[in-house]
Parts: structure tokens; sequence; C-alpha cells
């Protein structure tokens, strides 16, 4: 692996956290902790996580959004996490990158939306080049529907990673969750989202997403990842005891599992909206 | 323009285009803060937005996460959220003082942030501690000045 640190002139620092396996809601907790009580930048890769988990965005309705009934058959976890967008299901096929930081470690860059999108796409730009698929070498970001956003990482029109941000007044954070692989039957626990880019064009789960394992192997997209933050960053190896040490013990995440009672409340809001 | 640099290269490079517009409105009689919220003193009673300029740029508000009546607000912290383009933007209170309302309407149209963002678009109503807070506040015409500098060195 090649990281660039010769060039360190005027980069901003950032602490460079690499986990495996860590549980999504430890991962989502402490990436609101260090959002809210660290001064520093910070890049989190969680290169898997434990159990197989639905993760809905802060306005996520379950009711709209997950197969509730196999949800709790299954004892599959939900989380409703801190940031906006969509719903995803991860496991320990999912690549974790998240980046924290101030609003002023990039130059130039206004802390909105879509900024943020357009750097981050074209960091993972360079973390793609080169892809080769049936011909062609190419990744692009779809616009969605409502606005002209980038949105998504696709490979031909095949959605393999998707990512949700929050922004604070000094701060933001931007996670992706990758789909290095997946079993075709978590996605089952999805229903089909009322909010999605055109170009999903309604189809379902299966034929709208695929594995990134089919065109790049995991440590090499984890070490093309490290090296791309490393050509805008100023990399400084960090450890999860490190991150603890930083934080205020009085914040408490919002991100939450969501209890089996309040999915089966779902369940009967849905029933009396389909009565209505 | 919002982050002209990061947008024109990712638009040249994906073939977009980017839809902000060039300018904000602002309103006479309103106090502005640097965070981009709006407040209208009335007496002892306040009504905060976020303004024109902030509801362009976040892009179209799916989600206002309101706070509860009765809390407690002060100058410059965070209150509530709204959720753009899969974000969550904290709003932050221009001035200090308890909830005494919050636009329940948003709750089913939270798109009237963007449609109308200085008036059916209010997001709290306070009942203020104390007015000279107002002072830290800017005028229209510093929060328009302070917008075209804030977006020419993006």
């Amino acid at each position: 692996m090649a990281v660039s640190q010769t060039r360190n002139l005027g980069l901003p620092l950032i602490n460079l956290l690499r986990l495996k396996g860590v549980p999504i809601l430890q991962q989502l907790h402490l990436e609101e902790r260090l959002l809210r009580t660290s001064s520093d930048n910070w890049c989190i890769i969680n290169d898997g996580t434990i159990d197989p988990t639905i993760v809905m965005g802060i306005s996520g309705k379950p009711q709209e959004l997950l197969e509730i009934e196999s949800i709790l058959r299954d004892d599959i976890p939900v989380i409703r996490r801190f940031t906006g967008g969509g719903t995803v299901i991860v496991d320990q096929g999912t690549i974790f990158v998240t980046f924290i930081c101030n609003k002023d470690a990039v130059p130039g860059l206004q802390s909105y939306p879509q900024p943020i999108m357009s750097w981050s796409s074209l960091l993972y730009k360079k973390v793609f080049q080169g892809i080769e698929i049936s011909g062609f070498a190419r990744m692009i970001d779809y616009a969605s529907c409502t606005a002209v956003v980038l949105s998504d990482y696709v490979l031909g029109d095949r959605k393999f990673g998707g990512n949700a941000q929050s922004i604070t007044k000094n701060r933001w954070v931007h996670h992706t969750s990758f789909l290095w692989d997946y079993e075709i039957s978590n996605m089952g626990y999805l229903k089909l989202p009322k909010r999605a880019p055109e170009y999903r064009q309604a189809r379902d789960h299966l034929e709208f997403i695929c594995r990134m394992k089919d065109y790049i192997s995991r440590s090499s997209f984890i070490d093309r990842t490290i090296e791309a933050v490393g050509s805008e960053f100023l990399l400084r190896s960090a450890e999860l005891e490190d991150a603890h040490c930083t934080l205020g013990s009085k914040f408490e995440p919002s991100s939450r599992l969501l209890r089996k009672q309040e999915l089966g409340e779902a369940i009967f809001k849905s029933l009396t909206a389909s009565q209505s | 323009m919002a982050s002209k640099l990061w947008a024109t290269r990712a638009a040249s490079y994906l073939k977009i285009s980017f839809q902000y517009r060039g300018f904000a409105t602002v309103i006479k009689d309103l106090k502005y803060a640097d965070s981009h919220e709006w407040v209208k003193v009335e007496g002892n009673s306040a009504t905060v937005g976020i303004t024109d300029h902030a509801q362009d740029h976040l892009g179209d508000v799916v989600y206002v996460e309101l706070p509860d009546e009765g809390a407690e607000v002060k100058q410059g912290a965070s209150f509530g959220a709204v959720e753009s383009v899969k974000a969550t933007s904290d709003i932050n209170s221009p001035i200090s003082g308890k909830v005494v309302e919050v636009n329940t309407k948003l709750n089913d149209s939270p798109g009237l942030v963007n449609a109308s963002p200085y008036e059916s678009g209010w997001i709290i109503k306070v009942e203020i501690n104390n007015a000279d807070e107002v002072k830290s506040l800017m005028d229209p015409d510093q929060y328009s000045k302070f917008c075209e500098e804030e977006d020419a060195k993006h």
C-alpha cells in the first residue's frame, strides 16, 4: 500500500480509524459523538459489521419501508440513524467509510449536502479509476428525480453504495455503506421505497444493486480508499481508544434500536392506513 | 454560487448542471444569524425560521425535526433539524428563550420551508429572555452581503 504522505504541506490532518466487524450501532454512536464533541477530522473505515441489521434514515417510517412481519419473525434489529437518507440492510459484506470533518477542513468546500457529495464523488472517482465492467471504465453518480443532486454510487445502472450526511454549525459527517457483498435473502426485508431516484425505474432490490466483489477485492478497495484520502489529508493512524479518549461524557447519541413494540405499532399503522 | 469549485468540477466530470440561484431573498424588519436563520421580534415574542439562502442551498426539505413546546432554546445552539438530500442539517436558534409554539404544518408539509421560508415555513415561536441578544444579529443588508461573501469564497 503506497500512502502518499510526502506531500504534507498545507494538508489538513485526519485521524484514520480502521475497524473490523464493529456493530453498526456502535459505529453510529461513535460517529455522532465525534461529530458533536471532537474538533479533529476523522476517517473511519469499518470492514463489515457482525450481524445483519436494518438501518433507516432519521425520518424513515417502518410501515412504508420494511417488511415488518418478516423482520419480527427473524429477529432482525432495526436502527434509526442520525443522518438523512434511505434504508439499507448491512452485514459482514458491507464496508463502511465515514468522514467527520470541520467545515473548513476541505478548502473551498461549503458545508451543504450537495457540495459535500460532490467532493466525496471526486474522491471515490480516484478509488474506482480504471475499474473495468464489460468494456466500460466508468463510475457515475446519477441525479435524483426531485433535485439535481449526487446521490448513489453505481456501476452501469446498478447501485453498489449509498451515502448520507449530518451537518452541524461547524462540522459535518458524510458516511457511505458499500455493498462489497450481500445476501440475496436479506433484501427481502426491504420494501420498494416511495422516494427513489428516477434511474431506479421501480426496479426491486435485486435488479437495482450489484456487488463490488465482482469488480474489486476487499483489501484493494480499502487500500485505494486510504490512498485517496491521503491525497487530500495528512493521515494519522488512530485506535478506538484514541477516539474514546477525546469524547465528552455528557453527550447522548440519538441513533437507536427500534423496540419490537414500535415495530408492532407500525404494522398497526399500515393496516389502519390501508383500510382508510 | 454555492461551492462553485467542487460543484463545477463534479458537474464537468458527471456532465450534469447544478441549479443554485445566484441570489437570496432577504426580508426587511427581520434579523439574521450567520448560520442562516432569521428571527422576527415582536415585543417579547419571536418567530424563527431558516432563510431563503439556506433553503436554496439545502435542497428539497423532506422532514423537519421540531422541538417540544416548552423546550428552552439558546442563542447559537441547535434546537432541531431539517432533512434534505439525504442530510440532516441543524437549525440553530438566533435567540434564547422558551418555545411556545411549533409549526406543526411542517410535519405533513415540510416543503413549506422551501416554498415560503419567511412566512408559512416558519419553524418555532419563542418567548424571549433577553431582547438585547438581537443586537448581535445582522440586519437585512448585512446578511445579504454576508451571503454574497460566503458564496464567493467557495
